[in-house]
């Protein structure tokens, strides 16, 4: 019954799509405040419907419902509860209605919070997140029902797939789904202001709250996957430049472009043309990174859902919803006034670059993820674009990006001094400088390029505080008046600062695998495996049990020069339901570094194939990106960057005109 | 739409070939001669495992990497150069097997996209800089209007 009533409830949601398409941009059109007003409630009924019906399915997936085709072919009465929950996303149905309950919140949100917002604007905002919504609930009814009934039911399920039941899997999909989908209301309100013809400054305040929120879970979950996939497939690989990673990746490169293009825009109304297509381009390349995982057109380690047939009916959603809004931009984007005054020294011009660099990167990805694809389908010819080609193109295009960030961060707005600036980025650059000297002179056996990189990485982190501090830091003032300064500073720079820390974290893990120790070896129990300042020993092998597996583990001994550091326990997991064996990699993190064992086949003599690593400083790959999410949050904690900002600013505002200017930062 | 057959014919051979226990570089096919190891190893990090999705073949557990890894061994070990490994594998397989394509008339625009975005965003920026120009922004309409007279109407300071 419940499960009816979710369907029900499924279909009722496409019908007030419908409405919350149309009705508002009539509304807006004729000047008809009650057609206008209707965009509110839609959005917020619309909210309460998916959320039941998405209730409904978790609630079929927690008690077993096998009638459920979906329950049936993904689930098991013995499994954990927690992958119960999360096997509801763990299929291509439940995640597209997990996709479109995300879409709902982002409308239900922007209904609720941005009151302050012109009517108009936010009517035609939640109008064009229906049209998407109307798509989306199509698309799921029509090829892709979570509620389709079986009859007779089995008697028992299937059970999802033994990659997929880990708790970083878990929560993937819908921390990725969040960055994907929230950028979906960064793209309505780009709509939205095409279709009024009006854009300034004010715009630009209040998306970037929203494009905030969706770079921060789109950057956690990035590095969640790539976490996932380094301690599940078990190479120690953390990215593979599959399609689908990239298609991750895509998104994330146009956002953080429209995030800086974006502030530009408020703060000088510059590049405000490019920012709108901008945001369009995020959400486009977040639906095809829906439709390249969803549609089967690239088969993949991660891409666990697949059926082309759905295929032709997410092309026509692409089409519509990439090609629409560039036909409107097109014709619009000419008209809307443009004031570009640009000193070549200054920190917009900085940011400029940066932006194209970024969307240099984010074209190269974009090739190279389908070049394959259109030269096959073109010719015929199967060509492989892999790593060594995207290393190959992408380095040299980091590099610059890098270089750039402490500048930009340290330039002023308008008229910057770019001798000053260098400046004051020379006390990072010094640093950066010294640390792969000393690299390259005390480590034997790493690369040039890994010192380089990890000299790069010290040279970022110092000068994303730079600016800060030199902000806070005054001759002759005691502690009481920095910390004041501190506190004082906008809540926005410090976010920078941390975000711009949190890459260079990043880039630090990246060049410290150059420094990484491997060792694929047949080893016999006691036998003594160097690793680096490590050495491991597997000493014995246990089987456990699992509630529906059966686990074979070698215990190990991490040691030092002799001494006893800790233990860890390697296993391989047999899942007898779907008669697959999983690797499950025993991993130790020490000082910020992981040792990595994963084992391999047994052989009679009682010895055991295993690959061993000792990974330096791999950690920081995603505390990094923690840390740069963690920056975005303190930005959005700055008081002009809250959503509903304009609420409270509204009796200072004069309706969505830019308002007085900002002093600069 | 050939390609999407194909593609799918192609995840079926993945779908039969997932469950086996292979793995990536075992143990037993490790090279005595460490230079030569490291070389077979880069070499093996270029190559496409032909029946996985986008993985090397120093990566893969197929059956099929590994009967990969073994060949380029062997080629290594009759004393060929690394050139020579690849273009007796890129002759028997074809580009396809290449990670990193080769530049061609083919994958052209491919290598070209980078330069070409780059140049076309400096070509942008340039422009932008030297145009210093400024359009009127839009009028206000009738409620904006309304408003703006209630507020300097009002009393309450802003």
């Amino acid at each position: 019954m419940i499960v009816e009533t979710g369907h029900y409830a499924l279909a009722l949601a496409l019908a007030v799509a419908l409405l919350q398409s149309i009705l508002p941009l009539w509304g807006t059109r004729t000047g008809d405040s009650a057609l206008t007003s209707i965009a509110v409630p839609a959005a917020i009924t619309q909210f309460l419907l998916l959320g039941y019906a998405f209730a409904a399915l978790t609630y079929a997936h927690v008690v077993s419902d096998f009638s459920l085709v979906t329950v049936a072919e993904n689930s098991l009465t013995t499994k954990p509860l927690i992958y119960k929950i999360a096997g509801v996303w763990g299929n291509h149905e439940g995640s597209m209605l997990l996709w479109v309950l995300i879409l709902a919140v982002f409308g239900a949100a922007v209904a609720i919070f941005e009151r302050g917002m012109a009517n108009e604007l936010r009517a035609n905002t939640l109008a064009v997140q229906g049209c998407i919504s109307l798509a989306f609930l199509c698309f799921i009814l029509f090829t892709s029902d979570p509620f389709l009934r079986r009859f007779p039911a089995p008697f028992e399920g299937q059970d999802l797939n033994p990659l997929l039941q880990d708790p970083g899997l878990a929560i993937h999909p819908p921390l990725l789904y969040v960055g994907y989908v929230g950028s979906s209301i960064v793209f309505s309100f780009a709509v939205a202001a095409l279709i009024s013809g009006r854009l300034d400054a004010a715009w630009a305040r209040y998306v970037r709250p929203w494009i905030l929120i969706a770079w921060i879970f789109l950057t956690l979950g990035i590095a969640m996957g790539s976490y996932w996939a380094y301690y599940t497939l078990g190479w120690g690989g953390f990215w593979f430049w599959d399609p689908v990673e990239n298609a991750s990746l895509m998104p994330w490169l146009a956002g953080t472009a429209l995030l800086h293009s974006a502030a530009v825009m408020e703060k000088r109304e510059a590049l405000k043309i490019w920012t709108l297509f901008l945001a369009i381009l995020t959400f486009s390349l977040s639906l095809l990174g829906t439709f390249l995982v969803r549609s089967g057109v690239l088969t993949s380690v991660h891409s666990f859902a697949s059926d082309p047939a759905r295929g032709v009916f997410i092309l026509v959603i692409l089409s519509v919803f990439i090609g629409g809004p560039l036909a409107l931009y097109a014709w619009r984007a000419p008209s809307l006034s443009q004031r570009s005054v640009f000193a070549p020294f200054s920190r917009e011009s900085t940011l400029a670059v940066n932006n194209v660099l970024l969307t240099t990167c984010c074209a190269t990805v974009l090739t190279g993820t389908l070049y394959p694809l259109a030269l096959e389908a073109l010719t015929g010819d199967k060509i492989s674009v892999g790593a060594p080609f995207f290393n190959l193109t992408l380095g040299p295009l980091v590099v610059p990006i890098v270089l750039l960030m402490p500048l930009g961060q340290s330039i002023a707005w308008k008229r910057g001094d770019l001798l000053g600036a260098a400046q004051r980025v020379t006390v990072a650059a010094l640093g950066g400088l010294v640390v792969s000297i000393l690299l390259v002179a005390t480590v034997r056996g790493g690369s040039v390029f890994a010192a380089a990189g990890l000299g790069l990485a010290v040279y970022l982190i110092v000068g994303a505080f730079t600016d800060v501090a030199s902000r806070i830091w005054a001759r002759g003032q005691g502690g009481r008046v920095m910390l004041a300064r501190a506190v004082g500073l906008p809540r926005s720079a410090w976010g920078a600062a941390i975000a711009h820390a949190g890459l260079g974290l990043t880039l630090m893990g990246l060049a410290a695998t150059g420094w990484g120790v491997e060792r694929i070896a047949t080893v016999k129990l006691g036998q003594r495996i160097d690793l680096g300042p490590y050495q491991a020993t597997i000493e014995n092998f246990r089987s456990r049990q699992g509630p529906n597996y059966s686990e074979l583990v070698g215990h190990t001994v991490i040691s030092q020069g002799g001494a006893y550091v800790t233990a860890v326990d390697p296993g391989k997991r047999s899942f007898p339901t779907r008669q697959t064996t999983v690797t499950e990699a025993g991993i130790v993190t020490l000082s910020f570094g992981q040792i990595y064992i994963s084992l391999g086949d047994r052989h009679a003599d009682g010895s055991i194939d295993a690959r061993l690593f000792w990974k330096p400083l791999v950690t920081s790959i995603w505390i990094g990106a923690v840390i740069m999410a963690f920056g975005g949050i303190v930005s959005l904690s700055d008081r002009r960057l809250r959503i509903g900002f304009a609420r409270r600013a509204a009796r200072l505002r004069v309706a969505d005109s830019g308002a007085a200017p900002e002093p600069a930062e | 739409m050939t390609w999407l057959r194909r593609i799918l014919l192609l995840s079926i051979v993945l779908a039969s070939v997932a469950p086996s226990l292979a793995r990536a570089v075992q143990p037993d096919e490790i090279l005595t001669n460490p230079k030569l190891e490291a070389r077979a190893r880069a070499i093996s990090a270029g190559l496409r495992c032909l029946v996985c999705q986008n993985q090397s073949i120093d990566d893969s557990k197929a059956e099929l990497a590994r009967d990969l890894r073994l060949l380029v061994r062997e080629r290594l070990k009759l004393g060929e150069s690394d050139e020579q490994v690849r273009d007796f594998l890129v002759k028997r397989y074809g580009n396809f097997i290449l990670l990193k394509p080769p530049l061609d008339l083919e994958t052209a625009l491919l290598w070209g996209m980078p330069a070409f975005v780059l140049a076309a965003g400096a070509i942008a920026l340039l422009f932008g800089l030297r145009r210093e120009q400024s359009t009127p922004a839009a009028p206000l309409s009738q409620a904006e209007r309304d408003r703006l007279a209630a507020v300097f109407d009002s009393d309450t300071p802003l």
